[in-house]
């Protein structure tokens, strides 16, 4: 077993054990920390694909903005939440929680039934791909190609998203402002 | 190497978890946290078959674009879930079942 499969089954074990923590635990405050290791388990995961930037902007992004957004919209809404959290003092499998239980469990067998019968691994344009040399290798550096095709080829899903950003920016800003029309 | 299909379980199984969260939980935030899990798993997909479209770029560009939305929806809705408990004092979306008037 070579480093980098040793590596990518330590990130994807952190991954999946501290997104298990945090479906499972009842305190917030934790689950919204161990949130922040999944993120940086994932930022991994993405380096091990080869997709250094995608993992420098999740790291940017979710770490530095999303995490702390939550963070702030736990700490403005007050005692209840915590409260209403608080009264469901069970377990991690009680009866109330079995049929979402049985939702995700289900789910989970048909996406792996059908992930193991895909067989991504011998797909055609995959086996193309690689014999044409279409295929990210660890020693190439992605940043610049990824920066021209922002530029050219992508360019307007990438001004359509500017707009949309903008449009969530003022709508956030409007719908969170102190309300005098209340 | 690692291969494509492990990717797709650890996605696989990440999704799962979200969409538990997502039903079973009795707090807003924590759906919320179950919707970003969901994203996740879905841009760890794109980034993981993007490994063999070295000139387009396609899924790494799209795993941004998602990134963004993410960031740009999350801020909408944490806005939302604050006008919420201002008006009923509690987030737990079984409890609010009313509309304004």
């Amino acid at each position: 077993m070579s480093l980098v499969q040793t590596l990518f089954y330590m990130m994807s074990f952190i991954a999946l054990a501290s997104a298990a923590f945090v479906a499972a635990t009842k305190n917030l405050v934790r689950s919204i920390f161990m949130f922040f290791i999944t993120l940086f388990a994932l930022a991994g995961l993405y380096v091990l694909a080869l997709a250094d930037f995608v993992a420098i902007t999740q790291i940017v992004i979710y770490v530095g903005g999303i995490l702390v957004l939550i963070l702030f919209a736990f700490m403005l809404s007050g005692k209840e939440t915590l409260d209403a959290i608080a009264q469901q003092r069970n377990k991690f499998i009680s009866i109330k929680k079995i049929p979402a239980f049985l939702l995700a469990g289900l789910f989970l067998i048909v996406l792996l039934n059908m992930i193991f019968k895909v067989d991504a691994d011998n797909l055609t344009w995959i086996k193309r791909a690689v014999t044409v040399k279409n295929e990210i290798l660890p020693n190439s550096s992605m940043t610049e190609n990824i920066g021209i095709n922002l530029m050219t080829k992508y360019l307007l899903p990438f001004e359509a998203i500017s707009i949309l950003l903008m449009i969530a920016l003022i709508g956030s800003a409007h719908l969170s402002r102190k309300g005098e029309r209340q | 190497m690692i291969s494509l299909t492990d990717f797709l379980v650890v996605s696989a199984v990440l999704f799962c978890i979200g969409l538990y969260m997502i039903v079973s939980k009795h707090s807003a935030i924590q759906i919320l946290i179950g919707i970003e899990l969901m994203l996740n798993a879905a841009i760890l997909n794109l980034v993981a078959f993007s490994k063999y479209d070295r000139f387009n770029n396609g899924g790494q560009m799209f795993a941004l674009f998602a990134i963004v939305l993410a960031a740009a929806t999350t801020a909408v809705a944490l806005a939302i879930i604050l006008n919420v408990y201002k008006q009923y004092r509690t987030i737990d979306p079984g409890k609010i079942d009313k509309l304004r008037d």
